[in-house]
């Protein structure tokens, strides 16, 4: 006996040999349970995340099978561990590379805010460079948490509407962190 | 039988005035030598038949603002391993002018040992290969580590609070 | 003085632009291999000059998370440098914490109890364990062994259970006090330590030697890569598991025994030629020697109390605090950080996952450390890694970047 769950269809018309829904909510239902994660790994939250890919947590059971270290076919950008100043550009031309959508996951303390390391090489939170859907916070955040974020991240992608990329206030947001 | 006082002895009898300063905190032998001595004071050590000190442990340096012509300390601390034996070796410089010869040629690990202490303190090495800051960016225009500069970071202005901030 | 600020790139480029040297009208090409790269396994940057496939010369750039350890160390009291030590080699933190407490027992001339000596033996095992486990089975996936991975993850998370147990957290541990260990151990931890070294453990590692060791694939792969002799290596400053597979025993536990190591009977698996398959080997071998050393700890374990009677360090029991005034003013002193430390400068090495790992302190009397600094293992040995590579290929310069076992966190400090 399997005890594989199959999500829940979307709202919609269903009859018979027939089901209407809008694209929207099909498209990100598809998108959420596939997305492809970036593991930007630089410090501790990196093991932890080790852990939470590994086999007690398996972070692919939420469709996040296939980690990609390429930033050009992911859609998720984990951001784990201390981001220095030096890394800053380095971090900011992966966010670049990335295609739309993209999503960014601030994973610890350091990455959203700098954490305990408050000094002068450290950034204080990646939010200064690129902008970040989802804090996790820890230091470090057990894999549970690290889960949770991803979870975040696909109620995000299922309720998003797909124009909301084309906004104004989307595009200002870019324009803000110098992205475009 | 290798311990402080044959080492003392050996390197006063080489050495004379050019090593001072002896003491053993925690027992472990350390002195002090001037920048231009460094070199031959650890060859010396490195290359002795009975002392064999083959490995650099450790290089750190050390900002004395107070210490009017030696604020810099570049501590150098070498192991023998066959007589289990540490020495530490201190040298003095003015921040003025930070010279220190490199023990890169000695030993090869010296070589990123002496970019960090450099990156760190503005201790110039000289002779050293390849001396260009190693941790910090490179167009970093201060010394970090000098006790004069601050830990924090200066861009952050959620701390920057009547009652909890800095 | 400085202008802190925030540094943008100015060309999005920037970090690609590089130099193809061109010598004799042959064309070099450069790669970069990090710094964000699947295999580095930590953000360092490696720029390899490449002819054809072969690696002519590699350069190397650290520092992309340089946090100024030494810096914040000596803005912080002494028990609160702790955390900071966890951040450092974060696959075996324990052994960063306890190595930092004894350095101030030195410093303090303390003398902790036996009980805490041998609770503190087992801990830094378990996080050799774990360490080693990381970097072998790591190597199994750059060379494209993936299951290994999967079996031993389960394994280390039954040591960070037995962490947790002990300490409260999993990975970034903040493990025991200055003085001795915050709490004993429990039943249950006593119970899972017993379970893990005398049950699951040698099972599931010997099944991992078993899919690794004389596996044709991964052999092909690592051996006869990477090597190092020992003359080199002792003189790029190799210690701990990367100095012993080229053959030299040298091990802090036993040339300069710390936290009772002389009490157990244990041996230092050595490799001759210095490769990753030695490396590999080694790493596999000191697993079972840890296993011997907890077994031997947790069959032995002393009676008597688990901290030493240091009331300006250790903090009072809760207990005593709500109840006496002595308590609760060491106590208010030790949060507060209001405890002057002798003066004195002291080193203290102890074995780290990756070698010797030194503390380094000068103390001026005040309540934070004067200067202390770091000997971190990877950031030395890590140099060595362009003559490791030279003139091997790319999928060769991975695996020996992932035998190195370099923890970005330590690099970097």
């Amino acid at each position: 006996m399997s005890n594989i769950k199959i999500v829940d269809a979307p709202e919609g018309l269903e009859g018979s040999g027939f089901f209407a829904t809008s694209l929207d909510k099909a498209i990100g239902l598809a998108r959420s349970y596939s997305l492809w994660p970036l593991p930007f790994a630089t410090s501790c939250c990196g093991i932890e995340f080790m852990a939470t890919m590994g086999s007690n947590y398996d972070i692919s059971r939420f469709g996040a099978e296939r980690p990609s270290f390429s930033p050009r076919q992911a859609d998720l950008l984990m951001v784990m561990g201390t981001i220095a100043k030096k890394m800053g550009p380095v971090l900011k031309q992966v966010y670049l590379q990335m295609a739309e959508p993209r999503w960014v996951i601030a994973v610890g303390a350091c990455a959203s805010s700098g954490g305990i390391f408050d000094s002068y090489s450290v950034l204080q939170g990646i939010d200064r460079v690129i902008p970040v859907d989802v804090y996790v916070p820890g230091c470090p955040p057990r894999p549970e948490q690290i889960i949770d974020g991803l979870m975040q991240v696909q109620h995000l992608a299922q309720n998003e509407s797909l124009r909301r990329r084309n906004t104004e206030e989307y595009k200002a947001l870019l324009e803000s962190y110098k992205v475009l | 039988m290798i311990n402080n006082e044959s080492i003392v002895e050996e390197v006063v009898g080489q050495f004379g005035q050019k090593v001072f300063g002896f003491e053993e905190p925690f027992g472990l032998l350390t002195f002090t030598t001037n920048a231009s001595d460094l070199t031959e004071v650890v060859d010396f050590l490195k290359n002795h038949p009975e002392f064999k000190f083959n490995f650099l442990t450790d290089i750190a340096g050390i900002h004395f603002p107070d210490n009017a012509g030696g604020e810099l300390c570049s501590m150098c601390m070498i192991h023998s391993w066959e007589n289990n034996i540490r020495v530490r070796i201190k040298v003095f410089v003015p921040i003025a002018d930070p010279k220190v010869p490199t023990l890169s040629t000695l030993f090869a690990s010296a070589n990123w040992m002496e970019r960090e202490t450099f990156d760190f303190y503005g201790i110039e090495y000289t002779g050293h290969p390849n001396l260009k800051r190693i941790l910090n960016m490179e167009d970093m225009d201060y010394f970090p580590m000098r006790k004069e500069f601050p830990l924090e970071d200066a861009t952050r202005e959620d701390k920057i609070d009547a009652l909890f901030g800095r | 003085m400085a202008e802190n600020t925030l540094i943008l790139p100015k060309d999005s480029n920037d970090a690609l632009a590089l130099n193809v040297p061109m010598v004799e009208d042959k064309q070099y090409s450069t790669l970069n291999l990090g710094p964000v790269h699947p295999a580095t396994h930590g953000i360092f940057q490696n720029i390899l000059t490449m002819d054809g496939e072969k690696i002519v010369d590699s350069e190397q750039t650290v520092g992309y998370i340089h946090r100024a350890f030494e810096k914040i160390a000596e803005r912080r009291p002494f028990y609160q440098i702790t955390t900071l030590t966890d951040r450092l080699n974060y696959c075996s933190s324990p052994i960063n914490n306890f190595g930092w407490h004894m350095t101030v027992e030195k410093l303090l001339g303390v003398k902790v109890p036996k009980r805490a000596e041998y609770i503190r033996v087992i801990m830094m095992e378990l996080a050799r364990i774990s360490d080693h486990l990381i970097c072998n089975s790591i190597l199994g996936v750059d060379t494209g062994a993936y299951s290994g991975f999967l079996y031993v993850m389960q394994e280390r998370e039954k040591i960070y259970e037995i962490y947790e147990e002990v300490c409260g957290a999993r990975l970034t541990t903040n493990m025991g006090r200055i003085g001795g260990m915050e709490r004993d151990l429990s039943p249950t931890a006593i119970a899972k330590i017993r379970d893990l070294v005398f049950n699951s453990f040698p099972k599931v590692w010997a099944e991992f030697e078993t899919l690794f060791n004389r596996n044709r694939i991964f052999r092909d792969r690592i051996q006869n890569v990477g090597a190092i002799s020992s003359e080199r290596a002792i003189a790029y400053g190799f210690t701990g598991p990367n100095l012993r597979a080229t053959g030299v025993d040298y091990d802090v536990r036993v040339i300069e025994p710390y936290s009772s190591y002389e009490d157990f009977d244990f041996e230092i698996p050595i490799g001759h030629k210095g490769d990753t398959f030695d490396r590999f080997m080694v790493r596999n071998g000191e697993v079972w020697e840890s296993l011997k050393i907890i077994q031997q700890a947790i069959e032995n374990l002393p009676e008597g109390p688990y901290y030493a009677d240091e009331d300006h360090y250790y903090l009072p029991p809760k207990k005593e605090v709500y109840s006496s005034m002595e308590a609760l003013i060491y106590h208010f002193k030790i949060v507060m950080g209001e405890i002057d430390a002798p003066v004195g400068e002291v080193y203290h090495a102890v074995e780290g996952g990756n070698g010797e790992l030194g503390f380094y302190l000068i103390s001026d009397g005040g309540r934070t450390p004067y200067r202390l600094h770091f000997r971190r293992p990877s950031f030395i040995y890590y140099q060595a890694y362009p003559e490791m590579c030279k003139g091997l290929t790319i999928s060769d310069a991975v695996v020996i970047m992932s035998s190195l076992n370099v923890i970005a966190g330590e690099l970097d400090a």
